[in-house]
Formats: structure tokens, sequence, C-alpha cells
């Protein structure tokens, strides 16, 4: 049986069901907690650290961690907001994002993220890494060059009977994500679209359909990554 | 009191963020009364006349040319201002990041369908030619860059508000339609 419990977060009083994660319940609250590699109702991974906040004066990231009755939660706090903005320009320097070229532009999460925290540049150089998109699916298109590593792919997207269809290879800074032809061959139309869907940067693209939306429609055109949930309550 | 002076060009750029400064409507006859341009494409003067206020920047280095300019603004200009995608991370000249040089002059000058009459394979090996470089570099990575306005390009407000701005020493306006990468 779920069991209620309250907590506050930047002071403001919350409820939620105990041992739901933070990002989801803070969401329910009408508070945004800046998030990457989360999505609701997946088991999250705590991979991309953005939903970093401070519980007790530590630093945690609240996708992983379950709330809890009486806990003080900080989030929107100019510590944490530089930590997030800085982990997003690694990200930017990381891959190689041409945003004015991308697919995605408009609808991408990191790029929203960017928006959000006024990246006017990344504090880091550019690496410009070297890497091969692979293109040779017939309905899915791989661009390495913008994969972000967040594992949404791979938690996600499975085959009827439950097997992974994308999967990490290599390791360390040379890790990249891969594609099983065969099993992708049998996905439906609606997991292909899923999988572009879910993939919150350009890095997973259904063929054919870019730049399908102009520009001043797309998700984050006009309303800021986050806006929605706190325009609730 | 004589008015601020600014100065611009278009280095590995497509024009488009100077079409874009140009997009600002009729604001562009408060902007001639508010500010004098010297070196620039827009008023066709080459060379610097005298020192600058501000000098707004299209397009990264992608040559030993671009560099130079670059180097000329810093040293004439109080004030940098990277305008644009190119400016700030390479933009899409930057795509060859990562190709050898070689391998896109080869692809230029002996690969492509359209070339015809270039049997004895020669390749552009000029003195008076710039220099490509090995890869397109962002301004900031070149010289030092104070202020830079995203885009691709920059929103004609966008520029407008920071050339205001930087001009009058009033804050800037961001509203959130304004900053974008694309």
């Amino acid at each position: 049986m779920s069991e209620k419990v309250k907590f506050t977060i930047d002071g403001k009083e919350c409820v939620a069901e105990r041992g739901q994660n933070l990002v989801d319940a803070a969401a329910d609250n009408g508070v945004y907690i800046p998030s990457l590699c989360h999505l609701r109702d997946v088991i999250p991974a705590g991979s991309c650290r953005i939903c970093n906040i401070k519980n007790a004066g530590r630093i945690m990231t609240a996708c992983t961690t379950p709330v809890e009755q009486g806990m003080e939660i900080e989030n929107d706090i100019s510590e944490l907001n530089d930590m997030r903005k800085a982990i997003v320009e690694m990200l930017f320097v990381e891959g190689n994002h041409f945003c004015p070229a991308c697919e995605k532009s408009g609808n991408c999460e990191l790029q929203a993220l960017a928006y959000r925290f006024q990246m006017m540049v990344p504090r880091y150089p550019y690496e410009f890494p070297i890497k091969t998109p692979d293109t040779q699916d017939s309905r899915l298109w791989i661009e390495r060059n913008r994969c972000i590593k967040c594992k949404r792919c791979i938690r996600t997207i499975k085959t009827e009977d439950g097997k992974n269809i994308f999967a990490f290879q290599e390791r360390g800074h040379k890790v990249e994500i891969n594609i099983d032809h065969e099993l992708a061959a049998g996905l439906s139309e609606e997991k292909i679209q899923e999988a572009t869907d879910n993939c919150p940067v350009g890095s997973i693209l259904k063929k054919g359909t870019g730049f399908s939306q102009p520009i001043g429609t797309r998700r984050f055109d006009k309303e800021a990554i986050g806006s929605d949930i706190e325009k609730v309550v | 009191m004589s008015k601020p002076v600014v100065a611009t060009t278009s280095l590995a750029g497509c024009f488009g963020c100077h079409m874009s400064l140009l997009d600002i409507d009729e604001k562009i006859l408060d902007l001639i009364e508010l500010v004098e341009f010297n070196k620039s494409p827009i008023d066709d003067i080459k060379e610097f006349t005298k020192p600058c206020d501000i000098g707004l920047i299209e397009g990264g280095v992608c040559n030993s040319e671009n560099a130079h300019v670059l180097k000329d603004f810093r040293k004439n200009c109080k004030i940098l201002v990277s305008v644009g995608e190119c400016a700030i991370m390479g933009g899409l000249p930057a795509l060859r990041n990562g190709i050898p040089v070689k391998e896109c002059i080869a692809e230029a000058y002996l690969g492509v369908p359209s070339v015809e009459n270039n049997k004895e394979g020669i390749l552009p090996n000029d003195d008076e030619l710039p220099m490509i470089t090995d890869r397109v570099y962002p301004c900031h990575e070149v010289v030092k860059i104070d202020y830079y306005l995203p885009g691709c390009p920059p929103r004609a407000e966008l520029i407008w508000e920071a050339v205001a701005a930087l001009v009058t020493g009033n804050e800037m306006k961001l509203p959130y339609e304004v900053v974008k990468f694309d």
C-alpha cells in the first residue's frame, strides 16, 4: 500500500508517495528538476547528472533518490544551476553538435537545457571528435556524432520477447551506441517512432522525416523545457 | 561627442549574420544615428582608418587570411563579439574537422563530377592564396572574444539589442525566443 510523505523543495511543501523518485515527485508538485537521461516510468540510470540536487547538504542525482518523509531539498540554486550548465557545456564540446544542421533542433532536450541555462558559448574547448554514423538500417539512422550516452534507447526499446535492440560497445571515452540490425528489422513502426522520440538529441532518427516541422512550431521554440511542469499547480 | 565606431567582417561565414543585422527593419535608421561604421562590408571600407569600439565577427577561422583579419580586429577594436554559430563553434564549415585537409582539397579539385578539365590533377598552391587551416577554429580559440551572440543566424532583435546595449550601457533584454542555436 502506498504511503504519502511530505517534503520540501526550495522551501515549497510537496506531497508524494514514499519511494517515488524525486524528479517525478517534484514534477507532480509543479517543480521542475532539470534532467536529461531520465524518462518518466522508466528505471532511472542516473547517468547524466543534470538532475543533481542537494539533500542534507549533499549533492546527489534526484532521479535515483527515493522520496522520504521530511526531506529538505535544494534545487533551483546558483551552485547547482551552474553545475548543470557546466555539464550541458561539456556535452556540447564532447560531441559534434551542429544545431543549425540537425533534424532534432528545436525538439532537442540538450539544446533546450542550453537555452534554459542561457548557454552562449561552452566554457570548454571543442573536441571535434571523429565519430562514424551508422546509416545502413533502412528505417533508422544512428548519428553517433550527437549521442550523449544517456542509455534511454537501451532502456526502453526492446523486442517483443524482451531482447535489447541497442547496446553500448567499447569502454570509457570510446564508448558508442550500436544497433542490432537483425532485431531492429522486426520493430513495428510505432517502436521506430518511439526510439526516435525517446532520444533526447538527434542521435536516433526515423529516416525520411527530418525537418518536417517549421521553425516556430517546434517543442522548445517558444516554451522553455520544464515550463509545462511549472505551469501545473 | 563622436559616435561609437563599429566594424564588422565575415570570415568563414555565409554573410547570413550580416543579412540578419540588416534585417532590423526601420531600426537601421536608429543604428546609423547611434553608431558610425568603419571597416565593414556594409560600407565597403577595406582597412581600419581609426580605432573602433565594437567589432562584430561572423564566421570561424578556416584559413590564414581569416586568422590575420581576426587578429587585426582584435588589435583595432575595444570589444569583439562572436556573431553566430560559425564564429562561436565553427558552424557548418567545421563539418570538415576530422577530415584531413588533403582529402578535402582532393574532393573539391579532383573527385567531384563537375571537375572535367583538371587532367593533370593540379591543386591550388599559389603563394597568393591563403593557407587552409588544419581544422576550422572557433574565434575565441584564436583571439580573446568578449561577447557571444548565438544563432544561425542570430535573430535580428538579438544583434540589435546587443549593439544597443553595448553603445548605451543599458542592460540587455534576452527574451527566451531570441536566443536560439538555429
